[in-house]
């Protein structure tokens, strides 16, 4: 498929089916990110990337399996990988037992808050979470630096904008 | 895109619900799903909506360069502020309890607050960083 719109397309719907999928299995956070990062922002980033490059991808001069090899080499050793899995709602499950259930039965005395998943990740999991936030920072000002770099060694300049 | 009466009409109407909605996700995430990244997330949406439509002069408007990036670093400041006010009071850093040491859950309430309150602040900033730098490169 060499259409790139179409590719954002099918990746913003395999984006919203994740989302989905989190939901079934009872992890609204979890799917609540995924639709609105996954198949909303990200989409339309792809989007406005798309009009700023073009629509179609370029055919490649010659083709090589390598890729094709790489990809179905990568997907197999995930496919075994998942052999080894516990089944879906093992009680025994290490997910189950491990850090310790004792999170779920020690936030209503220790948070007052109903949902467990924002006790563990503001509260419980506070550095990691500064850890995230400091990461997203880091991201967002290393991509603006990326964009406004480029733009200004060109000989034509901005469009008018203070973005310099 | 400033000939599409009905998208216009329509993008206006919604945006409030969106960024109220963005609100909600935010400060509601101790009871509900959601918390500071989702709501960062929707709260950028709301930007992103109202630049397809109305061009990104208008976004620029609301939301100027400069402001936008002081947002960024705020948020990030306001997490860690949050680490810090605990250990002045006399915890370890990002300890909640401390902020109110009578009642440490309600310590935890206004920690939980504050710092998701930061990230949303980052996530938003930095989305509507990238959207406008994207989309105004287009333009160059």
């Amino acid at each position: 498929m060499r259409g790139l719109f179409a590719a954002v397309m099918l990746m913003g719907i395999y984006s919203f089916l994740g989302a989905s999928w989190m939901l079934l299995l009872d992890a609204p956070d979890v799917a609540f990110t995924e639709a609105s990062v996954g198949a909303g922002i990200s989409t339309i980033l792809a989007l406005a990337t798309l009009a700023l490059t073009t629509r179609k991808a370029k055919t490649p001069a010659r083709r090589s399996p390598l890729p094709l090899l790489i990809v179905a080499v990568t997907g197999a050793a995930l496919v075994y990988g998942t052999l080894d899995m516990p089944h879906f709602g093992d009680p025994e499950a290490p997910a189950s037992n491990y850090p310790h259930p004792s999170y779920v039965e020690r936030t209503e005395h220790d948070i007052h808050v109903p949902n467990v998943v924002t006790a563990v990740l503001a509260s419980y999991r506070g550095y990691d979470t500064l850890g995230e936030t400091v990461v997203i920072f880091t991201a967002g000002i290393a991509v603006l630096v990326l964009l406004r770099g480029s733009r200004k060694r060109r000989p034509t300049g901005g469009g008018g904008e203070d973005a310099g | 895109m400033t000939d599409h009466t009905i998208l216009r009409v329509v993008s206006k109407l919604l945006l409030p619900y969106v960024l109220l909605f963005a609100l909600y996700v935010q400060f509601h995430g101790d009871y509900g799903p959601g918390g500071g990244f989702q709501a960062g997330v929707i709260f950028a949406a709301g930007f992103v909506l109202y630049g397809l439509i109305f061009g990104l002069t208008a976004v620029r408007r609301v939301a100027p360069a400069r402001m936008v990036e002081l947002v960024i670093a705020t948020g990030v400041l306001v997490y860690a502020g949050t680490g810090v006010a605990t250990m002045l009071m006399g915890g370890n850093f990002l300890d909640y309890d401390f902020l109110n040491p009578a009642h440490p859950s309600d310590g935890q309430h206004y920690g939980i607050l504050v710092v998701e309150l930061g990230v949303g602040m980052t996530v938003a900033a930095v989305m509507i960083a990238v959207y406008s730098t994207f989309a105004g490169r287009g333009r160059a």
